[in-house]
């Protein structure tokens, strides 16, 4: 039998501001458990006030089994299986005896249930912890009095409670129905594991859901089939925010089984506010277009190809890329508008500087093109929708079916199903609100699914972005003056979200003279967070520039990063891109990596390199987690590079939860990072994305695969995800180890084989 | 229109008009949902299927053009002795992410070590390289096949 919410007493749950656990008796004799911890932030460290709160269900029956309900969305960044795992180890079962089941979204009683940010192991940990560890307590409890002894004298393992100096034992199984009967523990003092005895976090563990991927039976958003569903595409305008004038509905409506044919108008934009203000989240209410419902999806397609429409283009019909670059060297060619931060004299001191160096790096608009298409099942009906949707980011989608309906929040249900990759395109929901709006209309369920051409030219896109950068080196070598002039997107009169570098983002903080002004260019271009938000395009640019800079002093890169590391301007952390879970960067543990790199990857003995091949370095803070990597490449007479070999040092805090994940995760952000760095760009044409499909939209591919080695170091910090932190460092160590093997420096991307021909 | 195709052994009597791709025959009506879409214009297949042991991809061969040709998809290989050993080394090395694409590599992997014991780079790069990953399992993907390839020479 399924663990459900609704087994449980609901009143309150996610409510309360204090840990709490509930306890009650399953149907056929066994303990339900939920238990809701808000997560003690630090205030020194959190950047926002916003109160973590987690919740956590689990069963265990009488034959032992243990079904644990994990609550955040699984993207393939391994939180479905992760989560449960710290809960199981402190509840102290054998993970053979596990099984996780994915919930659905239960409108804040388990905490935020998204995925993003790589927050969900950080804000998860303690909670869970103490969640089974009060679990278990209860077990021990539950066998103590049954025994009559004295609840310390028992001990537990593997799920049984053990008495040692009678020889009794009694699985967890044995004990689920007395258990529930017992006063619950408190969470604020519940005994936790010493780390060290861990027998679950930190062993490798392989998804469940994988043996069914392997064999083609793992259900999908896609895969979703309801009873009486029909489906249907959504054509949008061609140029964003466009609206239909007119369409060929008729014609249309009288193909091979189209039921429906809907012209749909967009709802009202909401767009960016005053920095520092809560902003609308991200944009995504439904734009204008003409559904077409058939009876198979193909059938809609089809139709589809026949459609006709008439668009109301509206103003931004004449934007391209062409003139978003004009408009950028027009602004970055005078005093910029804005101010984000000025330490020192950064103009003085330049004047007096020994060596100036100056660049201008620029990357372009880029799309998440997850491998599964958007697409949602809806199914509307007596003002309710139940929903099947493989997002991110459920809270957010409910809110935004709930505007786009009418109705109430409470009266939406969102199954969360496994998504075939997320890289924060899920935590948008545009395609959850054109399902629902379809299948009230049609009054029937439907599935709405896009093809890559849609994902392609409706996406809410990583911001391109454009920096003029100035370096003053004294007399004596050392960095003393950084000054950045950025140009970027704006919808409004403020910029997009993260398109900004933050006011702390490394090396701001380690250089006395230090300036980040800001102008702003206008576009409709839908936006969003992607994998690493900001710092995937950001320390592209500021560590491409730092080794710029230490070829120009003529020093190793890395000696000279460890230099300014080791003299911040100020005290350590508090203030520098730190949450309620860790503070911000840490200069030591930067350096650490830096320095453990430098060994694995034998940075020293580079020079003995052939001609044309090279090594590069860079490192970033990002998402809590540090990262230095070391690439070796080649580069060859046509242009065309080939990476060797790619050493990483990554410091995410004292624990791996999952070792065999944790892999994954950092190969997978290092292989996007390159991808990013070789081929993504997305450009526009009378106001028109002009990319369409995995042809002129390029991904790296699996040839010419360097060999990698990623080493962990463990560090007395608290633990963070590891879906973001390696990505940034990625694309920087690759284009200097570019410069290191051709003497050519990438300063636009993506790289142009054309520019690094002999 | 109906189609009789043969699907994993089994004959299939489907009604479709003969232009729908082989696809959204395979996922739609059939419920073998294990072969994903992912652009349509077999650039990343996702689609792969075997057609007489070959891979092809499903988005691109119409349902009027299967004939005789016996399909196999990812829900039937681990009736095949090479596919069998693949899906489990998937497993053994955990080499999916997301896991939407894998279906597709290892119905290339598959007809890649049918064709070929021991496959090197080059032939890996041939073979894979039709078959895109974007969370980056590249590679596992490579060491899996290599495993197979090392497994069946010793």
């Amino acid at each position: 039998m399924a663990t459900t919410v609704a087994d449980l007493p609901a009143e309150h749950l996610g409510m309360s501001r204090r840990s709490f656990l509930i306890a009650a008796s399953a149907a056929g004799g066994g303990l339900l458990l939920a238990a809701t911890v808000p997560f003690a932030r630090n205030t020194a460290w959190a950047a926002d006030p916003e109160e973590y709160l987690v919740t956590i269900y689990a069963r265990i029956d009488p034959l032992g089994a243990v079904t644990i309900l994990a609550p955040n969305p699984e993207v393939g960044q391994g939180t479905k299986t992760a989560l449960p795992m710290i809960f199981a180890e402190e509840f102290d079962v054998a993970w053979k005896d596990v099984t996780i089941e994915m919930a659905d979204y239960q409108g804040g009683r388990m905490g935020s249930q998204s995925s993003g940010g790589s927050y969900s192991t950080p804000s998860n940990w303690m909670p869970l912890r103490k969640a089974g560890a009060a679990a278990r307590q209860m077990m021990l409890s539950a066998a103590a009095a049954r025994w009559g002894v004295a609840a310390s004298e028992c001990s537990t393992a593997d799920g049984v409670v053990s008495h040692a100096s009678s020889g009794r034992s009694l699985a967890y199984g044995a004990l689920a129905g007395s258990a529930a009967k017992l006063p619950v523990p408190d969470l604020d003092t519940v005994a936790l594991k010493d780390e060290s005895t861990f027998k679950i976090i930190g062993k490798s563990v392989v998804d469940p859901d994988k043996a069914r991927i392997v064999t083609g039976r793992q259900q999908f958003g896609i895969d979703v089939k309801v009873p009486g569903m029909r489906y249907a595409v959504f054509q949008k305008g061609p140029v964003f925010d466009a609206e239909v004038r007119t369409a060929n509905v008729g014609e249309i409506k009288a193909m091979p089984g189209v039921s429906h044919v809907l012209v749909l108008k967009g709802a009202q934009r909401q767009l960016e506010g005053p920095p520092g203000q809560p902003g609308p989240g991200i944009d995504d209410g439904l734009r204008g277009g003409v559904a077409i419902v058939a009876d198979s999806w193909w059938r809609a397609q089809k139709a589809r190809r026949k459609l006709i429409v008439q668009w109301e283009e509206g103003p931004h019909a004449d934007d391209s890329t062409r003139a978003f670059d004009a408009r950028a060297q027009h602004l970055l060619g005078q005093t910029a508008e804005g101010v984000v931060r000025i330490d020192g004299d950064p103009d003085g001191v330049l004047a007096s500087a020994a060596r100036v160096v100056r660049a201008s790096y620029s990357y372009p608009f880029i799309s998440h093109v997850p491998m599964e298409p958007q697409n949602c099942v809806a199914s509307y009906k007596d003002g309710k929708v139940e929903i099947w949707a493989p997002t991110q980011n459920p809270g957010a989608g409910r809110k935004g079916v709930a505007k786009a309906l009418g109705i109430e929040p409470d009266d939406i249900l969102i199954h969360m199903i496994r998504c075939g990759g997320g890289f924060g395109r899920r935590l948008a929901n545009d395609y959850m609100i054109e399902a629902s709006v379809i299948s009230k209309q049609i009054g029937a369920p439907v599935k709405v699914l896009w093809t890559r051409e849609d994902e392609i030219q409706h996406d809410f896109y990583r911001p391109g972005g454009y920096h003029n950068l100035t370096a003053g080196l004294n007399a004596g070598h050392e960095l003393v003056v950084w000054q950045n002039h950025f140009a970027g997107f704006a919808r409004s009169e403020y910029f997009a979200r993260l398109a900004v570098p933050g006011a702390d983002a490394f090396p701001a903080g380690f250089v006395p003279n230090y300036a980040l002004r800001t102008s702003r260019i206008s576009c409709n271009v839908p936006v969003g967070p992607l994998r690493a938000p900001g710092d995937n395009a950001h320390a592209w640019v500021f560590q491409s520039f730092m080794d710029e800079i230490a070829h120009a002093a003529g020093r190793d890169p890395i000696e000279f990063q460890l230099e300014l590391l080791a003299n911040p301007l100020s005290g350590e952390g508090v203030g520098k891109g730190g949450s309620a879970f860790a503070p911000g960067l840490i200069a030591a543990r930067m350096a650490t990596v830096l320095k453990r790199v430098r060994e694995i990857s034998d940075w020293d003995s580079r020079h003995k390199l052939p001609a044309g091949t090279g090594m590069g370095v860079a490192c970033y803070f990002s998402h809590l987690g540090y990262c230095a990597q070391v690439h070796q490449v080649s580069v060859h007479a046509d242009g065309t590079v080939t990476p060797h070999a790619i050493w990483a040092a990554v410091d995410v805090g004292r624990q791996i939860v999952n070792p065999t994940n944790a892999e994954n995760q950092v190969t997978g952000s290092i292989m996007d990072g390159i991808s990013a760095a070789l081929g993504q760009e997305i450009t526009f044409e009378r106001g028109r994305v002009v990319q369409s499909n995995y042809h002129d939209y390029t991904l790296l591919r699996n040839t010419k695969i360097p060999r990698m080695q990623i080493e962990f170091l463990k560090t007395d910090y608290p633990l963070t995800g590891l879906g973001e932190p390696a990505y940034p460092s990625a694309l920087p160590a690759f284009c200097n180890a570019i410069y290191a093997a051709s003497g050519r420096r990438v300063r636009k991307l993506p790289i142009s084989a054309a520019n690094l021909k002999a | 229109m109906s189609h009789t195709i043969e699907v994993n052994g089994n004959r299939h009597t489907v009604d479709a008009e003969g232009d729908t791709p082989l696809l959204w025959v395979l996922r739609d009506i059939l419920d073998l949902t294990g072969t994903k879409y992912g652009c349509g214009v077999g650039q990343c297949g996702a689609c792969t299927v075997h057609a007489n042991g070959a891979a092809v991809r499903s988005c691109m061969l119409p349902l009027e053009s299967v004939g005789d040709l016996r399909i196999t998809t990812i829900e039937g290989v681990g009736a095949i002795d090479v596919g069998r050993k693949v899906q489990e080394k998937w497993l053994a090395l955990d080499v999916p992410q997301c896991g939407y694409c894998q279906g597709g590599q290892i119905m290339s992997a598959t007809a890649l070590l049918m064709h070929i014991a021991r496959p090197g780079d080059a032939e890996i790069d041939a073979a894979m390289a039709g078959n895109l990953c974007r969370c980056g399992c590249y590679p596992r993907i490579r060491a899996a096949i290599k495993h197979i390839g090392d497994s069946r020479a010793a």
